[in-house]
């Protein structure tokens, strides 16, 4: 090896390593805001469950938690609320999206762009609207649950919109037609082609309605004449009317593990459609 | 008869999205206490509501604090955003990984919760879990983690020649990162820095945790205008100011639409 190369190699390997850590080192603020910001605070959300008032470690507010019938109705409560939101999302916004992929109605986007729209004004303008114009046709008052539900389902549907058209115009046609040139009816074509492969955009908008829904008390206050608590209100109360620190981080923990276990269950049906596409 | 079918489902389904929002902007133009049908006839169409708003000067303090909010936290989610984007997708380590991961958390964690952890944090450290700065990183804690998203694919799509490429024409690191990088990612970055205002905006949990005493955003008011009762004497004049919410924003994206299709098409 000459001198020369020896230089030359010398000065590739510096900057090799120059750039690679220069690159890298451009996440060091992210990371370290993370840390800071989100780590952090879910840790304190942890010792806080753990903890009683004074600082000692206590189940208390886990068995307070599970052991009351009202949070455990109000759970329960919520659970349904935001079930049967998501369930009306989809049977509302599947026929959207599958409309709006397979027609030619959506030319360019626009009509689309339109069922997406209500994302960017703010969700409790909306709510407002809503209210209003369901006080204007007389309806508001009926049921409270009905106006919550109705009030979610308004918030909520372009979320669920979104992805099923994202999967819907993605999905390859070809299985459509070679299921019905093997004889399916269009039913058949439908349960056994277009919804299992649909599968992982029905997920992300689950992910994307279901959760919210349970912990979104603003509607509920608006729309529920302040009678419908919901989980995301219990511990709103618990940060700001009963100043229980202790007892909201338990239930926040509460709700973190719904969330990773709908994950989860999301995350199997994911599994199960790249199974779909891999035959 | 099925394409009728189809057009009268698409029709019943944006009627259920606009009605509401074509109600409030009509409404806009009647200076009544609570919207209905009769008082709409008896009192009649006006810009009262308009006069009434651009009147109002804490309502018109509340919108300007709201854009300013939005405007600061969609540059500093930005900065921030497009600087950890290009270190998670060139770090290949534990280290990228790690902050990969956890930049999801927000993303999926329930607002409630992000909200309740934050006022435990800034309350843990400054004893005080309001303020500005507290809601500043809120928000920035809701929107950075999608600014990163948005500019993850421009990255994947990226030719990764480019980059070493400027560096063998001798670039600095830094130069080939801002003359070679940014420009290939920038529509990302703009996307990014577009969902991070709207995000912003749309908030109302993490706002209501952390905004110091006296200060309102657009939602936290209108919130709490709905919370006390329908005879609250500033909430008509919301109605003017949703409506010029709305029709802005429908004309800002359809105008954008119009743009980009134009653009595609020559």
């Amino acid at each position: 090896m000459t001198e020369k190369d020896f230089i030359q190699e010398k000065a590739m390997r510096n900057n090799k390593f120059r750039l690679s850590f220069s690159r890298k080192q451009l996440c060091l603020p992210y990371g370290v805001f993370l840390a800071l910001f989100v780590v952090l605070p879910l840790l304190l959300i942890v010792f806080y469950s753990f903890t009683d008032k004074d600082g000692g470690f206590s189940f208390n507010n886990f068995i307070r938690f599970f052991s009351s019938a009202t949070t455990l109705t109000t759970v329960i409560i919520s659970v349904l609320i935001a079930l049967a939101t998501t369930i009306i999302c989809i049977l509302l916004a599947y026929p959207v999206a599958y409309i709006l992929a397979r027609s030619n109605l959506n030319r360019g986007g626009t009509l689309l762009l339109l069922f997406i729209m209500p994302m960017w004004i703010n969700f409790v303008l909306r709510a407002m609207a809503m209210k209003d114009l369901l006080t204007i046709i007389g309806v508001f008052g009926f049921n409270n649950y009905v106006n919550v539900i109705i009030g979610m389902v308004y918030d909520y549907l372009p979320f669920m919109v979104l992805p099923l058209y994202t999967v819907l115009s993605k999905m390859d046609k070809s299985y459509v037609e070679a299921s019905k040139d093997l004889g399916a009816n269009a039913f058949h074509t439908f349960t056994k082609a277009t919804l299992p492969l649909s599968m992982s955009g029905i997920a992300s908008g689950v992910t994307m309605v279901f959760m919210p829904t349970m912990t979104c008390y603003v509607i509920s206050d608006t729309f529920g004449n302040g009678l419908i608590t919901i989980i995301g209100k219990l511990i709103d109360e618990q940060f700001t009317t009963f100043q229980n620190w202790n007892l909201g981080s338990a239930m926040a923990m509460v709700l973190l593990v719904i969330m990773l276990v709908s994950m989860w269950v999301t995350g199997a049906f994911k599994s199960e459609d790249t199974r779909g596409n891999n035959l | 008869m099925k394409k009728f079918f189809q057009i009268f489902y698409i029709a019943l389904i944006l009627l259920f999205i606009y009605a509401p929002i074509f109600t409030l902007v009509l409404y806009s133009f009647v200076d009544s206490p609570v919207v209905s049908i009769r008082q709409a006839f008896e009192i009649g169409f006006s810009f009262d509501l308009y006069v009434k708003l651009f009147n109002d000067a804490s309502l018109m303090k509340i919108v300007w604090d709201t854009l300013f909010l939005a405007l600061l936290v969609a540059v500093l989610a930005t900065l921030l955003g497009t600087l950890g984007a290009i270190g998670i997708f060139y770090s290949k380590g534990k280290f990228g990984k790690g902050v990969s991961a956890a930049s999801r958390i927000p993303v999926i964690n329930a607002e409630i919760v992000t909200a309740v952890a934050l006022v435990l944090l800034f309350a843990f450290v400054f004893k005080e879990s309001r303020s500005y700065f507290a809601m500043v990183i809120g928000h920035l804690v809701i929107t950075t983690p999608f600014v990163v998203l948005s500019i993850i694919p421009k990255l994947k799509q990226m030719d990764s020649n480019l980059y070493e490429a400027a560096l063998d024409l001798g670039a600095s690191p830094f130069g080939a990162l801002v003359k070679v990088v940014i420009p290939e990612i920038l529509s990302g970055i703009l996307s990014g820095f577009m969902l991070a205002i709207t995000l912003s905006l749309d908030d109302y949990i993490i706002s209501a945790y952390t905004k110091p005493a006296g200060f309102d955003t657009i939602s936290t008011y209108v919130y709490g205008a709905m919370a006390k009762s329908n005879a609250n004497s500033s909430l008509p004049a919301l109605r003017a100011l949703s409506a010029i919410i709305f029709v802005v924003i429908i004309l800002v994206v359809v105008g954008k639409n119009i743009y980009s299709r134009r653009r595609e098409s020559k």
